[in-house]
């Protein structure tokens, strides 16, 4: 039987296709979605890779049915996936904030172009980066993961259903149009070498069971449909055992528990990648497309003898502010290039708590920052 | 920043249970209601407790295994159904619940998912995926509860409201015409389509017994009195004058033309089963036709390619 679930080998494709070839390697077997440019090619791929391992591939008539459809297939036991770009991102935050009450893991793909509206369809923005952490209504905690490359499409994708299944919530994929359409060598492991995490099953007693148990810094293992358990799953605010109940009580434990979950657990969650922080005046803060530019220039600059770094975001939510607030101790300026008006420059300048300048490089969408542009502006602190 | 929260006041699961022994047990319904559930929350005179009383009749009835039974629901006094059920249950979000439940029965084929909804949840804000799902024929059988308003919210009009009707929203009486139900769900391709009213919970119960039988997509409108919101303002008098006026007005007409079959205010019911025909399920056509094409095309790829 050949493997068809995990390509392992080499291959020459775009950051769409990654995200797919990710999924399946994950384990994803139920994927609902609706064409947008430049996340159709998630969907292109899945269409045809779905039906080769038994799994299902759904068409719905629009990016809220999506995110329903992929809640409904966790809760039938599968592990499941869309991917959108902005519009339908903003048309899923009704069922993302669904999925986060019910504690329902999935993953959502959301491969950004410019905003804000239909904006510009074809071409990179980076401007869905507070979107993604406060979208939908009420509060919960969130994960975004930001790929660099169509490899990390591949790996962050994995990455990001394996949380989904430890934090049993919904996981953001944070890609762009450049990372999404961007075509490299993916190199695809074989299986063994994977770290996937498996949908947990409840192994108490129904009358132990507590399907939201609020107690533990993890949510309890997941009874999916037709494992006899008849849990009850509603938005509605809900006690342990998922009846609603509309009091302040419950609500304060059901909502701190859904941000404290990853609160708690921030540290082991956030990944970062970096260059020289350790004896850098100026420190370049990115992620996305946008890294790969501000890698360049600080890698030109540290050519050059001058003390550089690079502060790269893998994940973009939960946002490493300890890490923020001890670099901006020992240094001039941190510069943030993105893709939008400032979104996380202003997280940067929140958890810098003013002990250094920051530096915003804003480009509406359209168009990617040169390292000439970062090389000049990291030059003036310098 | 500090941080002030008040102190939480843990789940104390030892009284929520002592809370359900009290009088949970005492009908016979109670094994297929969730422990500590009722009282529910509907209006005296409301449609609703008849509609679950009989969905669980025609459970019964066919004696399904309730662990092979799901109820997904929208927003509403009729999306409160889910949560009373002692079985696999899910409250989604407003409108909905067809396509979470589409989710469900696409991943587990094996079990029998019920939609649970009112009329303004599944044919004004899930209008949409109501037509959808049934042009698909995804196999969920779809309970709509229709008491012509949105009943949770305080009586506005909904688009099943008949012209003329009054509302909170329509005071001076509605000036839009409303759906067709049946008439919808068979022009989108819904495979069973039957309509009755609380007045006739055993041809209901009966009706709801056939769709478990049915692969595909099934539509049942069951016309329910709501005295508090549509009632009142358009004296009709209390539930039980509602259900009155369902014996003299309706008529079983089994087998006829939904495009018939139109609710006017104060007018003629026509109930009956309109529609019975096969057709295969998404399920069955995705397996007989892309599954098996896919298996038989799957090429050895377990290598990779050169980069």
């Amino acid at each position: 039987m050949p493997e068809k679930e995990v390509l392992t080998g080499e291959h020459f494709i775009h950051g769409d296709a990654a995200c797919a070839e990710g999924s399946l390697a994950a384990g994803c077997r139920f994927f609902a979605g609706y064409p947008i440019t430049p996340a159709t090619e998630v969907a292109e791929r899945m269409a045809r890779r779905l039906p080769q391992v038994g799994g299902v591939y759904i068409q719905m008539e629009d990016e809220i049915a999506s995110m329903a459809a992929i809640l409904g297939a966790s809760w039938g036991g599968s592990k499941s996936m869309t991917a959108t770009s902005g519009p339908g991102f903003s048309l899923m935050m009704e069922n993302i904030g669904l999925g986060m009450m019910t504690e329902t893991p999935c993953v959502v793909v959301n491969i950004m172009r410019g905003g804000p509206s239909t904006g510009l369809p074809t071409l990179i923005g980076q401007a869905d980066v507070m979107q993604a952490r406060w979208g939908s209504h009420g509060d919960y905690g969130c994960i975004a993961l930001s790929p660099s490359s169509p490899q990390e499409c591949f790996d962050l994708t994995i990455e990001a259903f394996n949380l989904a299944e430890i934090y049993r919530q919904p996981v953001f994929v944070l890609g762009d149009e450049v990372v999404g359409h961007m075509t490299e060598k993916v190199v695809i492991p074989p299986r063994e070498k994977l770290k996937i995490v498996p949908r947990q099953s409840p192994n108490a007693p129904k009358a132990d069971y507590l399907p939201f148990d609020t107690r533990g810094d993890l949510p309890p293992p997941m009874a999916v449909v037709g494992t006899g358990y008849h849990v009850h799953v509603t938005g509605l605010t809900h006690d342990e055992r998922g009846y609603p109940v509309i009091t302040d009580e419950v609500q304060e434990r059901n909502v701190r528990h859904l941000v404290d979950k990853i609160r708690r657990n921030a540290h082991n969650i956030i990944r970062v990648e970096s260059i020289g922080l350790e004896d850098s005046e100026v420190v370049v803060v990115a992620y996305g497309c946008t890294a790969r530019v501000a890698r360049q220039a600080v890698e030109d600059l540290r050519k050059r003898g001058y003390r550089v770094g690079l502060l790269r975001l893998v994940t973009v939510w939960p946002f490493p502010s300890q890490l923020i607030r001890q670099i901006s101790s020992r240094v001039r300026a941190l510069i943030v290039p993105e893709i939008n008006y400032g979104q996380m420059a202003y997280e940067v300048e929140r958890t810098s708590c003013g002990q250094t300048q920051v530096v915003l490089m804003a480009l509406m969408g359209g168009a990617m920052h040169t390292p000439e542009e970062i090389v000049e502006t990291a030059s003036e602190f310098l | 920043m500090i941080v002030k929260l008040r102190d939480l006041r843990p789940f104390d699961k030892n009284a929520a249970e002592d809370l359900v022994k009290q009088d949970h047990g005492l009908h016979p319904d109670d094994r297929y209601l969730k422990p500590g559930r009722i009282p529910h929350i509907w209006c005296p005179g409301c449609g609703l407790g008849v509609v679950l009383t009989t969905f669980i009749d025609a459970v019964r009835r066919k004696n399904l295994a309730i662990d092979e039974c799901a109820v997904v629901s929208g927003i509403g006094c009729t999306g409160r159904v889910a949560g009373y059920l002692d079985m696999d249950t899910y409250h989604t979000t407003h409108g909905r619940a067809i396509p979470f439940a589409t989710g469900l029965a696409l991943a587990r084929p094996d079990i029998h998912v019920t939609v649970f909804s009112g009329d303004g949840d599944l044919f004004a804000i899930g209008g949409n995926h109501l037509i959808h799902a049934a042009r698909r024929n995804v196999n969920i059988k779809v309970i709509c509860v229709n008491n012509f308003n949105y009943g949770m919210t305080g009586g506005q009009v909904a688009p099943t409201t008949p012209m003329g009707a009054k509302t909170s929203t329509t005071p001076l009486g509605n000036a839009e015409p409303g759906f067709n139900l049946p008439y919808l769900a068979r022009a989108s391709g819904a495979v069973y389509v039957a309509r009755w009213t609380t007045f006739h919970p055993r041809q209901l119960a009966h009706s709801i017994a056939q769709t478990f039988d049915k692969k595909g997509f099934t539509f049942i409108e069951t016309v329910a009195p709501c005295p508090t919101g549509y009632g009142r303002p358009n004296k009709l008098g209390a539930g039980l004058d509602e259900m009155r006026y369902y014996k003299e007005m309706s008529e079983i007409r089994n087998g006829a033309d939904p495009a018939e079959a139109a609710i006017t205010l104060k007018g003629k019911i026509v109930v009956g089963t309109f529609v019975d025909v096969e057709r295969p399920d998404f399920i069955q056509n995705y397996t007989d036709i892309i599954l098996a094409k896919a298996q038989s095309r799957a090429k050895p790829s377990g290598e990779g390619r050169a980069a």
